[in-house]
């Protein structure tokens, strides 16, 4: 993975270009039918292109095996996770805006965080987040909460891992979404139960100094 | 009512256990898994003696106080149920407690294949399922 040109220019002939392309193109079975393969798939149709929550949970949990062997420590962990989740929430934005019907680009802090809030859990959980708050301490910091995260609905940590929260990988994406807007903040996912939802994450949002400055400017 | 439920990986090691009646007499560790080791003898037994070509093996052992179910998946782990002998619809509670474990055992990422089951959700659904039960 270190050296991504090494799979955007395949050196070997053509008969390796073709291999990769027919995993996407399933038509060895069905020559006759016009599935359109995912790629070219129309960006907009959403409806009947969900993913089972059964095929994301195993490759989640694949995805987490196969960090867990490359880190050292919890928060090692939780880095890896939240860069895996970066490079979702990079393509998210501009899918989400893409589908929009009144596509526009958000400005304010207020704002950005509603679409994440709204849109983004739309687009990728098929529901809202259960809540969004500013934080009482500190002015820099918001919150979105999920009583009952769907990334993570079927793993339990560990006790002696009590600390992670997998749902990192959702803080790489809201990471990534805030800053391809120009919102730039550190993102961080903490467990916090209540009555009635254990599992309850909250996605903590500390934004950049400037961003708020700005903020502050426009209002 | 239902007494206990056992979990036996495809080896015949114990890789979870839980007693749901008070009544039952404790025994050791130890014992659960030679028990679970026993048992997994005699379903191999049972399976190879049948009469009955490619037979799964034994399914239902039924005592005077006690009846005992027990399915195989198609990867050999292998669910005990034990119920007192007028419990009816076990199959259907047998399903569910698969359910369970293809969820929260299977979809854990903290879960090693084959080794003793150690996942807080789904010892919950289970205390949930059998309470309902």
């Amino acid at each position: 993975m270190s050296d991504p040109s090494a799979y955007a220019f395949p050196t070997s002939g053509s008969s390796r270009l073709s291999t990769a392309s027919s995993i996407y193109t399933d038509n060895r079975h069905t020559p006759q039918t016009r599935n359109k393969s995912l790629l070219e798939r129309n960006l907009n149709r959403t409806k009947g292109a969900e993913v089972g929550l059964s095929s994301f949970a195993f490759l989640f949990s694949e995805m987490i095996q196969y960090a867990q062997k490359r880190v050292n420590g919890i928060q090692d962990l939780e880095r890896k996770l939240n860069e895996f989740g970066y490079r979702v929430g990079l393509r998210m934005l501009e899918l989400l805006v893409w589908r929009d019907r009144n596509p526009k680009r958000e400005v304010r802090v207020l704002s950005i965080l509603y679409f994440i809030h709204t849109a983004l859990w739309k687009g990728l959980f098929g529901k809202q987040a259960d809540s969004l708050e500013k934080s009482t301490e500190n002015e820099d910091e918001f919150m979105i909460s999920d009583n009952e995260p769907v990334l993570t609905k079927y793993i339990s940590v560990p006790r002696e891992l009590s600390q992670l929260n997998c749902n990192a990988f959702l803080a790489g994406v809201v990471e990534a979404i805030l800053d391809s807007a120009q919102f730039s903040a550190r993102v961080t996912a903490h467990t916090v139960p209540i009555d009635g939802f254990p599992l309850r994450t909250t996605i903590l949002i500390k934004f950049e100094k400037d961003v708020l400055a700005r903020d502050e400017l426009l209002k | 009512m239902i007494y206990s439920v056992y979990i036996i990986n495809k080896a015949g090691g114990l890789v979870y256990q839980r007693d749901f009646a008070e009544q039952l007499e404790k025994v050791s560790s130890n014992d659960y898994l030679v028990l679970a080791g026993t048992f997994h003898g005699v379903h191999a037994i049972t399976s190879k003696i049948s009469p009955v070509p490619s037979s799964s093996g034994i399914e239902v052992l039924e005592g005077e106080t006690f009846k005992l179910v027990c399915t195989q998946t198609l990867t050999g782990t292998k669910f005990l149920i034990v119920t007192d002998p007028q419990h009816q619809n076990v199959d259907a509670l047998q399903k569910k407690v698969y359910d369970l474990y293809s969820n929260y055992v299977m979809k854990n990422p903290f879960h090693t294949p084959e080794m003793p089951i150690r996942s807080d959700q789904f010892d919950v659904g289970l205390s949930k399922l059998i309470n309902e039960a």
